[in-house]
């Protein structure tokens, strides 16, 4: 997603009174954060992560063609800001098992960012249904 | 998928042989194989070493997943009929490291006692949005600016260090790469002092 798109959604957001972002987190920011979940996902495709699309508010091990790791199928909790400021700390010590072979995003004020970008690039186009 | 062809011998000029000549002396998928598992591992206590390899085995079957697509998305490239000549040539060479990191990273998985992922029986790449050799090399550079950030990730991570290593030195070659793809497209290869 082009920046400038991004900004423009966010401002958008704003002005019809719902809040679009994370409190503290700037999504623009957190779009830059986001190239490094690149290796391995995508906002609307499965890769050899799942695809991120329509992330906020679904269960965690869900999308559908993915083939999660046991860890994640037993997860049992929705993906929302807290979960995913838990699971992106550390995603290896988050969840023993996870095939998300990473360090994670140990920065909170980047992982703000990150979450503040994907709660409004998954929410709907221009990248996703 | 059927496979591309091997590399063509590099044929006796300048920019051909500053393409090729990297790689030559690195580690060998054997080499890389027999390093884990030989630093830190072999001293901790059996239990702690063992779930110190589950997690370094973790670290390299994420990597192998995307050295895999990568490999697929070269193909996907190489047979687009997008690519210009001298730029499929770089293509080829391109994927041909890439079959090399995951020959190294599967036989490390393997030494830790771990199962390597296996290739997804398909790939979902964005092919409608691949109409030209820009396309191509933009969809390519971005997987490798992802790779660099991936392994960036995992250098830090592996109870074994020497895996660290092997990762530091399969993030050159995807820096390498990225840059040069953004300086095929027009763009400043080199955009930054640090990478993230």
């Amino acid at each position: 997603m082009r920046i400038a798109t991004l900004s423009a959604l966010v401002l958008a957001a704003c002005a019809i009174g719902r809040p679009a972002v994370a409190a503290d987190g700037d999504p623009v920011r957190g779009a830059g954060i986001y190239q490094r979940c690149q290796a391995c996902h995508s906002l609307d495709r499965n890769r050899s992560g799942p695809k991120h699309c329509g992330l906020f508010g679904r269960k965690a091990g869900s999308v559908p063609g993915y083939r999660y790791s046991k860890a994640m199928l037993r997860a049992g909790f929705v993906w929302d800001a807290a979960s995913l400021d838990r699971f992106l700390a550390n995603p290896m010590k988050a969840m023993p098992g996870t095939r998300m072979g990473y360090a994670g995003v140990r920065d909170p004020g980047e992982r703000a960012d990150l979450i503040a970008y994907l709660r409004v690039a998954t929410a709907g186009p221009p990248d996703c249904p | 998928m059927t496979c591309i062809e091997p590399s063509p011998r590099p044929q006796n000029d300048g920019r051909r042989r500053f393409l090729s000549a990297g790689g030559r002396g690195a580690l060998s998928a054997a080499a890389i194989g027999l390093l884990a598992g030989c630093d830190s591992l072999a001293r901790a206590p059996a239990a702690q070493a063992a779930g110190q390899a589950a997690n370094d085995a973790a670290i390299l079957n994420a990597a192998l997943g995307a050295e895999q697509e990568a490999i697929a998305a070269y193909q996907l490239g190489a047979e687009s009929g997008l690519l210009q000549k001298p730029v499929l040539a770089l293509a080829i060479a391109f994927q041909g490291h890439h079959r090399e990191h995951a020959d190294a990273l599967a036989a490390a998985v393997s030494k830790l006692g771990g199962q390597p992922v296996a290739p997804l029986p398909s790939y979902d790449f964005p092919v409608a949005r691949l109409n030209s050799q820009a396309d191509v090399l933009a969809f390519a550079a971005g997987l490798e600016k992802g790779a660099v950030s991936a392994y960036l990730g995992a250098v830090p991570i592996f109870a074994d260090r020497e895996l660290s290593r092997v990762a530091a030195s399969i993030l050159g070659d995807e820096a390498m790469h990225w840059a040069v793809l953004r300086q095929a497209l027009g763009e400043v290869p080199v955009p930054g002092a640090f990478v993230s």
